[in-house]
């Protein structure tokens, strides 16, 4: 692959991506504002809190491994054509546990921050609706990123340029939606 | 210990042990971070809940402010490890990507200026759409400007300090540029409105 892209080249390959992720961030937008979720944000107490960490922390789980399989690919260290090695498997799974690890401790942050602006908040139900919209973002975001990479990749579109812009997208859409689902779930269980 | 020894300065092994040791502190401090704008959403709840154009900001701001970041991480450390980049200003692959960065924030702030206004319309806010696309072209270009700069740094220390750029800085430079995104974009708001 050509590495010395000109600015229209990058600018080329990565605005349609760019702009799908500004619908998603837009659907994710009308999404907060509605009135299920709305109801969430005043039930639960630290939603409002806890979005940001949550919705940034799957770009900075899911990010990675998408730029590690594109220096991959690039170096030649994994085969363009998927197939399950060690290499892969173990990212993979990494991915995994970061993205279960980071979501729970964002529960209890937000329970402490909470605490520290003299607010009450329920420990049990945050771990709850966190863990429950972790792993169903972690299944989501796994799959949709290996997809993008290796068939982008044989169809000649460097993954450096829509990686990051695939995590956020799906991260926010399916960030807020799970979310809410967490939210009604944890209702019913709670 | 390094695969092969093709890549000697970074820390290389997928192991799963090593990639989780590598980013669960990293993001454990970076989620403090963002309790940070976890607050100031919090602060301008009611805001919010009656602007509707304001909601509909906040997760692309967010993603965006990501998105022009990582791009920039990406191809700064695929070209580190490729060889082809040193940081300076002349160099003809900086230059693209930084262009590369404004051409899209300008295009992407544009667009959401008139889309969070026909958005925030349609739910029964009432901001105009003269104030949107100020408040989104102030805060993106200001962000654009950021993000080369937290990208640039957070690559070159990275390597400087021996980890794989790959690894630390799509992290740390989204979730920075995710802040910083909320913060300029509510000192923004909070000046105009």
């Amino acid at each position: 692959m050509v590495r010395h892209d000109s600015a229209a080249d990058v600018y080329r390959q990565a605005l349609p991506v760019i702009l799908v992720s500004l619908v998603a961030g837009l659907f994710a937008g009308t999404l907060l504002g509605t009135e299920s979720m709305r109801e969430g944000i005043e039930s639960v107490p630290g939603l409002l809190l806890l979005l940001p960490a949550f919705l940034a922390t799957r770009g900075g789980v899911y990010g990675p491994l998408g730029a590690r399989l594109s220096s991959g690919l690039h170096q030649g260290l994994i085969s363009p054509h998927f197939e399950w090695n060690d290499r892969l498997r173990n990212a993979v799974v990494a991915s995994f546990l970061n993205g279960m690890i980071v979501s729970i401790l964002i529960a209890f942050l937000a329970y402490v921050v909470l605490l520290a602006f003299g607010r009450s908040g329920n420990l049990l139900e945050l771990v709850f609706i966190l863990t429950i919209a972790g792993f169903l973002s972690a299944v989501t975001m796994l799959g949709v990123l290996l997809a993008v990479i290796f068939r982008g990749y044989r169809r000649g579109v460097d993954p450096d340029n829509i990686v990051g812009p695939v995590v956020t997208t799906v991260g926010d859409v399916f960030g807020v939606a799970f979310l809410l689902v967490a939210v009604e779930i944890t209702e019913v269980i709670l | 210990m390094t695969e092969g020894g093709d890549d000697g300065e970074f820390v290389d092994e997928w192991t799963v042990s090593n990639i989780v040791t590598t980013i669960v502190p990293l993001l454990a401090v970076l989620s403090v971070l963002q309790m940070g704008s976890g607050s100031v959403l919090e602060r301008f709840e009611e805001q919010l809940l009656t602007q509707p154009s304001l909601l509909v900001l906040v997760p692309v701001m967010i993603g965006t402010a990501g998105n022009l970041g990582s791009i920039m991480c990406a191809r700064l450390s695929t070209q580190l490890h490729l060889g082809v980049l040193e940081f300076s200003p002349d160099n003809p692959n900086v230059r693209a990507n930084v262009a590369a960065v404004f051409g899209l924030a300008v295009t992407v702030f544009f667009l959401l200026g008139v889309a969070s206004w026909a958005i925030g319309r349609l739910l029964g806010g009432s901001l105009g759409l003269g104030t949107l696309l100020f408040i989104t072209m102030v805060s993106g270009m200001l962000l654009a400007v950021w993000v080369v700069i937290v990208s640039s740094v957070a690559v070159y220390v990275s390597y400087r300090l021996g980890y794989d750029p790959d690894d630390t800085t799509i992290p740390v430079v989204t979730n920075v540029s995710d802040v910083t995104g909320v913060l300029i974009l509510f000192t923004v708001v909070w000046i105009v409105l």
